[in-house]
């Protein structure tokens, strides 16, 4: 299957967001993959608001199934409350881990406004959830049963691959 | 040999003893409760994790701290708890253990947390439960008699690991009256499991039993010899309600001999750190200036063991 550079996809990402920057807007990036966008953003965007990360494993709908695993601490740095927020991830699916993070994060305060942005919509989704900031849709929709993935190697260089589950 | 606490998967089912448990579930508990730390620090302190679920506390005996902890844990999960307090209760009646337990089923409990002064009835529940075909029902010893307090022997190694990383370079000595401590038990079984190659206990012979060798630790009588070089002092409750017969000559004579002094810290590595489980005797086992001081990291003990408590709750009712 032929998937996009995600190199070039967060540069996309970043002129995306640019025009809807304010001085005070707080970033926070959905462990693991979003959180690196997360900073990439952060970093050429030249934000001065603290970044965030989130775990939102404590809020998914799918706990009782698959039980709990080793998770990591969320990190929100700032006060949310009255600003804007722009929730980061790699990949949106189906909207559960958003639905989650957007719970998570209003355990943290009452944002004025959250946006989504994401590197690839890939369709397949379960709740009434879009990205305001995708750099790329999937022009069909995968399967269930295959797994988007981005990873990150040392020198900072994303690539995006394709697991069967 | 069948562990009851484990499920046919070998996940934690019910939590009753750190005895036999293997390490890497021991570690899974300790990685589980670091992010539950960060709750504490939000403005909504709460979990969905446990919503829906009813955690009955029952404490045939009585404790402050410990029930608190646990109600706040399950609090903090979205559990509704339910106190009860049987030492004043219908036991009183003429009710069995089984039968309150069964009362309490059919209210619709998810989890049990017990407290009883005879070793081993957390277990006879397990069992019972087990018998009953009633196995998503979780039990979490709060402690049993002597035999163990599980969470206690977490909380305190997961601070542990919180000052000192790594437990395979560590010197712990567990100071007092180890007899009747089911803290020192759960601590000891710990401890062996995660790999510390030296556990001393410091107490005098009529506070020890008669085995305690055969637990893989090494016994000081004299508390300046069992100090020296630890990383980490453990002391234990003096337990002044479970003493029968003359065990010790006064507390006074107790605090001279092994007392938990400034001065006989000092014995110790110059960065150990010193637990206590609660309540202190401030001048029976622990000088209030130890208590106290730097090295003392006795209340982040009670914050933390918030964390590893949510953690077992929501590893038994996820599974």
């Amino acid at each position: 299957m032929n998937l996009p550079d995600a190199n070039l996809l967060r540069d996309q990402l970043v002129e995306l967001i640019r025009p809807h920057l304010k001085p005070d807007t707080v970033f926070i990036g959905i462990h693991s993959g979003g959180a690196w966008v997360a900073e990439y953003l952060h970093q050429k965007l030249g934000v001065t608001t603290p970044l965030g990360t989130l775990d939102a494993a404590f809020y998914r709908d799918d706990y009782a199934s698959r039980g709990l695993h080793k998770s990591r601490k969320s990190h929100i740095p700032v006060d949310i409350a009255g600003r804007d927020v722009i929730l980061v991830d790699d990949v949106l699916y189906s909207g559960r881990t958003t639905r989650a993070a957007l719970n998570e994060l209003f355990d943290y305060g009452r944002p004025a406004r959250v946006d989504l942005a994401v590197l690839v919509d890939r369709g397949g989704r379960q709740l009434p959830i879009a990205a305001r900031f995708c750099a790329h849709t999937l022009a069909e929709p995968l399967a269930d049963d295959v797994h988007l993935r981005l990873t990150r190697d040392e020198q900072g260089h994303f690539s995006l691959g394709v697991e069967n589950a | 040999m069948h562990n009851p606490q484990l499920n046919r998967k070998g996940e934690l089912q019910h939590l009753l003893t750190l005895d036999g448990l293997p390490a890497a579930i021991l570690k899974q508990i300790l990685d589980i409760a670091e992010p539950f730390t960060e709750v504490a620090e939000r403005e909504v302190k709460k979990l969905p994790l446990l919503r829906g679920k009813s955690v009955f506390n029952v404490f045939f005996e009585n404790s402050t701290r410990t029930r608190t902890t646990f109600e706040i844990a399950a609090k903090r999960l979205s559990a509704d708890v339910i106190n009860l307090n049987v030492a004043t209760s219908s036991t009183n009646k003429g009710e069995t253990l089984l039968d309150t337990i069964d009362n309490l089923c059919a209210m619709g409990a998810d989890m049990f947390v017990v407290r009883h002064a005879t070793s081993g009835a957390p277990y006879l529940i397990a069992d019972h439960l087990r018998n009953t075909g009633r196995e998503h029902i979780s039990v979490v010893n709060a402690g049993d008699g002597r035999h163990a307090h599980p969470t206690q022997g977490l909380l305190d190694m997961y601070t542990i690991r919180h000052y000192k990383k790594d437990f395979s370079q560590l010197t712990v000595a567990i100071v007092g009256d180890v007899l009747h401590s089911r803290v020192a038990r759960s601590e000891i079984a710990a401890l062996a499991t995660l790999g510390v190659p030296e556990i001393r206990v410091i107490a005098p012979k009529t506070l020890l039993p008669t085995n305690v060798e055969r637990m893989g630790v090494h016994v000081y009588h004299d508390m300046r010899e069992g100090l020296k070089g630890v990383d980490v002092v453990m002391m234990l409750r003096l337990q002044n309600e479970r003493m029968q017969g003359a065990l010790l000559p006064s507390s006074q004579e107790y605090f001279k001999c092994y007392g938990l002094t400034q001065e006989k810290l000092e014995l110790a590595k110059p960065d150990a750190i010193v637990l206590h489980p609660g309540p202190m005797n401030r001048g029976v086992e622990i000088d209030s200036a130890v208590a106290d001081g730097k090295h003392a990291v006795i209340l982040p003990q009670v914050t933390f063991g918030i964390a590893v408590r949510m953690a077992v709750m929501s590893m038994l009712a996820g599974q």
